[in-house]
């Protein structure tokens, strides 16, 4: 059930360049049920900016209210909620969206977790359940570039995670795709979350896996009322069937939506 | 709240205040929020014949203290409105005001014809003015003579009483309000959206996939005010305000400048309790300025004092 309430702030980081990890604490935490659902955030209390912003569950505490986001600080938006200190307010609505179905990994099977930039945080907390559920676990974490890298040493403690950045400053270079064949990773389920050509990539190579997608997109409301966030859905014998992917997503299985 | 009560044709409202028609769906979402019969109406998404997918992502874009939005009247479609929204709609006891749109006129009129019908539909709003749809809409609503053509057509099929959404998008509003009045609209909406666009800095192309959009919210408020102020000045059906409206002072200000009821659009965004909060604050701001019910604020900044006294009556 989705809540709307004034989290206070526990702790605020700059944990890589322009990278903050952000722990709230507050009820609605005991809301938060799947990994992959995200929070819509009010963060100022004045009208610029105007709108929330989505952002995305790294880790939930619900023993004692508390969930982290990690989330770069880039447009005007997010560079007000990294100056955020302890002890002042933040307006959360969520928990929102359906997340990562951990219940299609079977005890003792093999889950890829792939991740680009900004996407890889709710693996996080994916990665967590999934090896309480004593799933093996693979990580393959791409970055930009080597300051842009985190939570390399959590997602080691996990599972193997082979790191990517795109200009070679910091583990393999290239994309997580090319880690992906180089490596010769076998597994039974991938979940991904990152940049749409990211996705889109892996969606491609892995048609007979099951796999599952978190998408992006630009939102208004995020409670499935504007319907800014539509995607087509790839069975669509009408023209006009859709998914929101603020309240129908942000996870999809493969296949479902065109992305 | 008695002091909020207004009644407008086809209206009997326990308060003025409503989402508008866009910016709410068909409700379902709010409703995990709160009792939607707490509203005074609520303006339904646009509805077509067929069903329509809309524009391409992205379809919103922020801007200072507004947002665009190029949504394209995604609707599920005449029937499924009537069959599946409205139907579930009727739980509550709430008057609906049906947004009608459409390309071409027979559109208007089907849509028109259907919905009216429909026992909680107490209103159509006649949908000229969207400016995010390659055509009809938007061309309807900025000719006077075409807006009026339409506006009489529609009123003959209606069941109920049609107020017509006006465009900002005009150099002259008072014209088309009169253009509508003359062909029997029995109320006005305004104002919708004024066109805009964002660039991107990166790439310098604009950030909405349909290159312009609509802007709404607090940015728009100063415009919407001057319009319904020349307006409300000039025609004899009430005005349901709308455009950046966000507290319940705005609301009072909607209602100086001449509005009847306000329309609440983009706030219910960033608070899906906006609607409920200003329905709750209401009382005590009109008791603080020192009114006895709401519509006695209705033009209050263009009336002059024998015409306040006899208001106040």
């Amino acid at each position: 059930m989705i809540r709307n309430e004034q989290c206070i702030v526990l702790s605020n980081q700059e944990i890589a360049h322009n990278i903050y990890e952000l722990t709230l604490k507050g009820e609605l935490v005991q809301q938060m049920n799947e990994p992959g659902q995200f929070v819509h955030l009010k963060v100022s209390d004045s009208v610029d900016p105007l709108l929330r912003r989505p952002i995305s569950i790294a880790k939930i505490d619900q023993s004692n209210d508390q969930f982290t986001m990690i989330f770069r600080a880039e447009g005007n938006g997010t560079q007000l909620l990294a100056k955020k200190k302890v002890g002042e307010f933040v307006d959360v609505l969520g928990p929102i969206g359906n997340g990562f179905p951990v219940e299609e990994a079977k005890a003792g099977s093999t889950v890829l977790l792939v991740g680009g930039g900004i996407g890889v945080p709710p693996l996080y907390e994916l990665s967590l359940r999934l090896k309480m559920r004593n799933v093996h676990v693979i990580h393959v974490l791409g970055f930009a570039t080597k300051d842009a890298v985190f939570y390399e040493e959590k997602f080691a403690e996990l599972g193997d995670t082979y790191v990517v950045t795109v200009d070679g400053s910091h583990g393999e270079k290239g994309f997580v795709t090319d880690v992906i064949s180089t490596q010769n990773l076998s597994f039974d389920t991938l979940y991904t979350c990152g940049p749409t050509p990211m996705l889109k990539a892996l969606e491609a190579a892995f048609p007979d896996k099951n796999v599952y997608l978190s998408l992006e997109e630009r939102m208004g409301c995020g409670i499935g009322a504007c319907f800014a966030c539509v995607c087509r859905t790839k069975d669509d014998p009408t023209g006009h069937s859709y998914k929101k992917v603020c309240t129908d997503g942000p996870v999809f299985k493969g296949g479902e939506v065109l992305i | 709240m008695s002091q909020l009560a207004v009644n407008l044709p086809g209206l009997q409202l326990k308060n003025p205040i409503m989402p508008a028609s866009g910016c709410f769906g068909f409700g379902r979402e709010y409703s995990q929020f709160y009792d939607l019969s707490k509203l005074g109406s609520i303006m339904i998404k646009a509805t077509t014949v067929e069903p329509r997918f809309g524009n391409a992502t992205p379809r919103v874009a922020e801007t200072t203290a507004g947002m665009l939005n190029a949504i394209g009247l995604q609707n599920p479609g005449l029937k499924k409105v009537i069959d599946e929204e409205l139907a579930w709609l009727d739980q509550f006891d709430v008057p609906i005001i049906a947004n009608v749109a459409g390309s071409l006129e027979e559109d208007y009129i089907e849509v028109a014809r259907e919905i009216s019908k429909v026992s909680n539909v107490h209103a159509l709003e006649l949908n000229i003015s969207c400016p995010n749809v390659k055509t009809g809409g938007i061309a309807f609503g900025t000719i006077p003579e075409v807006a009026k053509e339409l506006t009489k057509k529609v009123k003959e099929v209606s069941s109920v009483p049609v107020y017509v959404k006006l465009s900002p998008n005009v150099s002259n509003i008072v014209e088309m309000a009169k253009a509508v009045e003359a062909g029997g609209a029995d109320g006005l909406t305004m104002i919708n959206t004024l066109i805009g666009m964002r660039l991107d800095l990166k790439t310098g192309k604009p950030v909405l996939a349909n290159k312009t959009g609509g802007l709404s919210g607090p940015a728009i408020k100063p415009v919407a005010i001057r319009m319904i102020y020349e307006v409300s000045q000039h025609v004899n059906i009430p005005i349901i305000g709308m455009g950046g409206v966000q507290s319940a002072e705005d609301v009072i200000e909607f209602f100086y400048a001449g509005a009847s009821a306000v329309a609440v659009g983009t706030a219910n965004f960033i608070d899906p309790l906006v609607c409920p909060k200003i329905i709750d604050e209401l009382p005590a701001l009109l008791n603080e300025l020192g009114f006895d019910h709401i519509s006695e604020c209705t033009g209050r900044s263009w009336k002059n004092n024998e015409q306040l006294a006899y208001h106040r009556a």
